[in-house]
């Protein structure tokens, strides 16, 4: 008998729906737009019964994190979600998260961020969060909303990483589009593939001990080493939780996957939900012979720097498609800019071109990145290599 | 459940024996936190879960790799002790409900933090906690200013006492503004049970602590610490000075049960001048006899308003 059942979620629902067949036993979260529904549906599922959990109506995103990493510390199954500047509220408990090792899982619905006030979406919310040692999956449907948060759970929740995790999609073009969404009928399964332990650590009176020492400069390098550490295991967990789910499940994600890339000369890298629009695009510029393909980063941090590399070593040049700007930086595109080094870092010599998009969710449509392609495949005829990220569309 | 108003200690001796705040932390010698907090742990004992905010407790007790800790403790930050409670409060609740955590086995959840994060910056989540009703008791130790970073003012710090960033300089002396009535503000949540206690009078201090822990739902002890470096008093006059706050009525202990009863716990028939508190302490060293009198007025008014609302004279005069 299938396991599924195939019904129309938004993002923000497939996350709610992950949540309670994840069976979390403790949610704390305050409202923002888009994440909104995600909240509600988690509280209509709990006065349905279909979720036995304790949820925490906090007055705040500080509070959200901050009961999360209590409850997680006592050792619940421990679920958030939040959006732009619920996530910049939370960001000094984000640290305190992962330097706790608390293995809390946070859907966001990605949105800029003020001023001025936008509550569309791009990632500078998430960007924001770069260095923060949470694990950080983004996804681009609602199905991989679903089920990128049960295998955050799987690594999260793994005694090699003990670490929290992030899905992040598209606030608005993800968070309130409805797409057809395998859920499980019944949990058991997800259950049985993320079976709850609650052995880790916590705070029992049983067998007291403290969290949230202080350390001192003999000792806080070591922790933060060991954070490295976990980061660096949560590669091959990763990886494994996602070949498990595939075998069990019959879906799996990778942490890049690429469209139509084996003979293509130039790359279109992009994330999130943008991503089928590239994959669209790809198809309309191949029937005009163009040798293009796509590729999606899905896995942000840690950063999937074998698979990248595997994905482009036959492209010649990358347009990557950046959703946030890094002002200031040496390359004002994020995501870009983590390519870059990447590539550099073994000697990788593609040229890469940097376009700025969907700033505020200024649309992105197909011609758009059609006409950036074009754009792009002039530079590359004068033999232009970039030194800056361009600003598609933008009025000067 | 027990009723919260019968209280069981009488003397020092009905305390429980066991330790569960270990000797040799970091505080400063005389610092009156340690017997808050070594009486608090008695009287919760070991199914305890204790959370902290950022401050001199916190630094002072769990420099790795060594705790003070008996109990198993966090400290996650400097607003948050409340929200930190609350979801700790909600963990055991579900997990109890699942049979991971035994349903009959009663874990006293308690927050217990400085004034800076209580009456200022923690006061959102404070706030918030009350207003779910967890069943958390907050405990304030309130030694009236940031002595962690250095006797900074608070919105605890009483009226004209020096910090270091209400300075005594030519123009403006001290703070200009007066405390925060913080427990009042709780009660204002109507909790079931809000107190203010004294550690110099540790049994009243210590049944506040029992009842506190009681109560269904959140609960709030306020009570007064004085920090021998912030107040500029030599180490061995904690207790004393302590005392004489209660003795001036600068500080009333009270309590308040189920928004209804309040009673004054530690009666002051005759009461002492508050020059006697003052002029004990380096914080206020500046202050002329004019400066005194006007926080006399103020005491006086503050007591006025005490017996009124006991509706006798719980508070006497001043007599010296
Ligand atoms: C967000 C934030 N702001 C400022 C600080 C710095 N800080 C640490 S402890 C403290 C004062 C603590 O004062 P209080 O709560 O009264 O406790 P005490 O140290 O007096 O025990 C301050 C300002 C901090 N840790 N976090
Ligand atoms: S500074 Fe004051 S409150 Fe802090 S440890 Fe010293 S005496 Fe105690």
């Amino acid at each position: 008998m299938d396991m599924w059942e195939r019904i129309p979620l938004t993002s923000n629902y497939a996350a709610a729906y992950a949540a309670k067949d994840a069976d979390v036993d403790v949610v704390a979260a305050y409202p923002i737009t888009p994440q909104t529904p995600v909240v509600e549906k988690v509280a209509e599922f709990i006065a349905n019964g279909e979720l036995n959990a304790e949820m925490i109506h906090v007055e705040s995103e500080h509070s959200a994190l901050s009961a999360c990493i209590g409850a997680s510390a006592t050792g619940a199954r421990t679920f958030t979600a939040t959006s732009s500047q619920g996530l910049e509220l939370m960001h000094e408990m984000l640290y305190i998260a992962s330097g706790m090792r608390l293995p809390i899982v946070m859907a966001i619905a990605a949105r800029a961020l003020s001023a001025p006030i936008n509550i569309w979406c791009d990632y500078s919310d998430m960007f924001a969060t770069r260095d923060s040692s949470w694990i950080t999956m983004i996804a681009s449907t609602a199905q991989e909303v679903y089920d990128s948060i049960i295998q955050a759970y799987k690594v999260a929740e793994n005694p090699e990483v003990l670490l929290p995790a992030m899905v992040v999609y598209d606030g608005f073009i993800m968070s309130h589009t409805y797409e057809p969404v395998n859920v499980a009928k019944d949990r058991a399964p997800i259950l049985e593939y993320i079976p709850k332990n609650y052995s880790r650590p916590r705070l029992d009176p049983e067998n007291p001990i403290t969290f949230g020492a202080i350390a001192d400069p003999n000792w806080y390098y070591e922790f933060k080493y060991q954070q490295v550490v976990a980061m660096r295991n949560a590669y091959e967990v990763l990886r494994k939780a996602d070949e498990e789910f595939d075998k069990r499940f019959g879906r799996s994600y990778g942490f890049v996957e690429t469209y139509r890339i084996d003979d293509a000369e130039t790359a279109i890298v992009t994330y999130g939900g943008l991503y089928g629009t590239v994959r669209e695009v790809v198809d309309i510029l191949r029937e005009k012979g163009a040798k293009v393909g796509g590729i999606k980063i899905r896995v942000f941090r840690p950063f999937p720097h074998k698979e990248l590399v595997d994905s482009v070593k036959n492209v010649k040049h990358l347009i990557v498609l950046d959703r946030a700007i890094s002002f200031g930086g040496a390359l004002e595109g994020p995501m870009a800019m983590e390519i870059l080094t990447t590539l550099r870092l073994r000697s990788i010599d593609v040229d890469l071109y940097n376009y700025i998009v969907g700033i505020g969710q200024r649309s992105v449509t197909e011609l758009d990145i059609i006409n950036i392609y074009y754009h792009a495949s002039k530079l590359i005829e004068k033999g232009v290599r970039l030194t800056e990220s361009i600003y598609w569309g933008v009025r000067e | 459940m027990s009723s919260p108003s019968i209280p069981i200690y009488k003397s020092l001796f009905d305390l429980p024996r066991e330790e569960y705040f270990a000797p040799g932390h970091g505080l400063c010698a005389g610092c009156l936190v340690g017997p808050i907090v070594r009486i608090l742990l008695k009287v919760a004992g070991p199914n305890t879960i204790v959370v902290t905010p950022t401050g001199c407790l916190e630094v002072s007790t769990t420099l790795y790799p060594y705790t003070s800790w008996r109990v198993p403790w966090i400290h996650v930050a400097f607003e948050n002790a409340a929200a930190v409670a609350s979801g700790i409060e909600a963990a055991i609740k579900s997990l109890q409900k699942k049979g991971v955590i035994d349903p009959s086995r009663r874990i006293n959840v308690i927050a217990i933090g400085g004034d800076g994060g209580t009456v200022d910056i923690g006061f959102q989540a404070l706030s918030g906690m009350l207003e779910r009703g967890h069943r958390v008791m907050y405990v304030l130790y309130d030694n009236e200013a940031y002595m962690n970073t250095g006797i900074q003012r608070s919105g605890a710090t009483p009226i004209m006492a020096w910090t270091t960033t209400t300075p005594i300089g030519k123009v403006v002396k001290g703070k200009l503004q007066t405390k925060k009535p913080i427990a009042e503000i709780v009660a204002a949540h109507r909790v079931p049970y809000v107190a203010t206690a004294n550690p110099a009078y540790y049994i009243d201090m210590a049944n506040k602590f029992r009842k506190g822990l009681l109560v269904d739902g959140p609960s709030f002890i306020h009570v007064i610490q004085p920090c021998t470096t912030g107040w500029r008093f030599d180490p061995r006059y904690g207790i004393k000075i302590s005392r004489l706050a209660t003795e001036t009525a600068m500080w009333i202990n009270w309590e308040l049960e189920n928004n209804e009863v309040f009673r004054v716990t530690v009666p002051v028939p005759k009461r002492k001048h508050v020059k006697h508190y003052l002029r004990a302490q380096g914080r206020f060293a500046h202050l002329t006899d004019e400066d005194i009198n006007v926080i006399q007025k103020y005491v006086d008014k503050e007591v006025e308003r005490i017996n009124k609302l006991v509706g006798k004279e719980v508070i006497g005069p001043v007599v010296e």
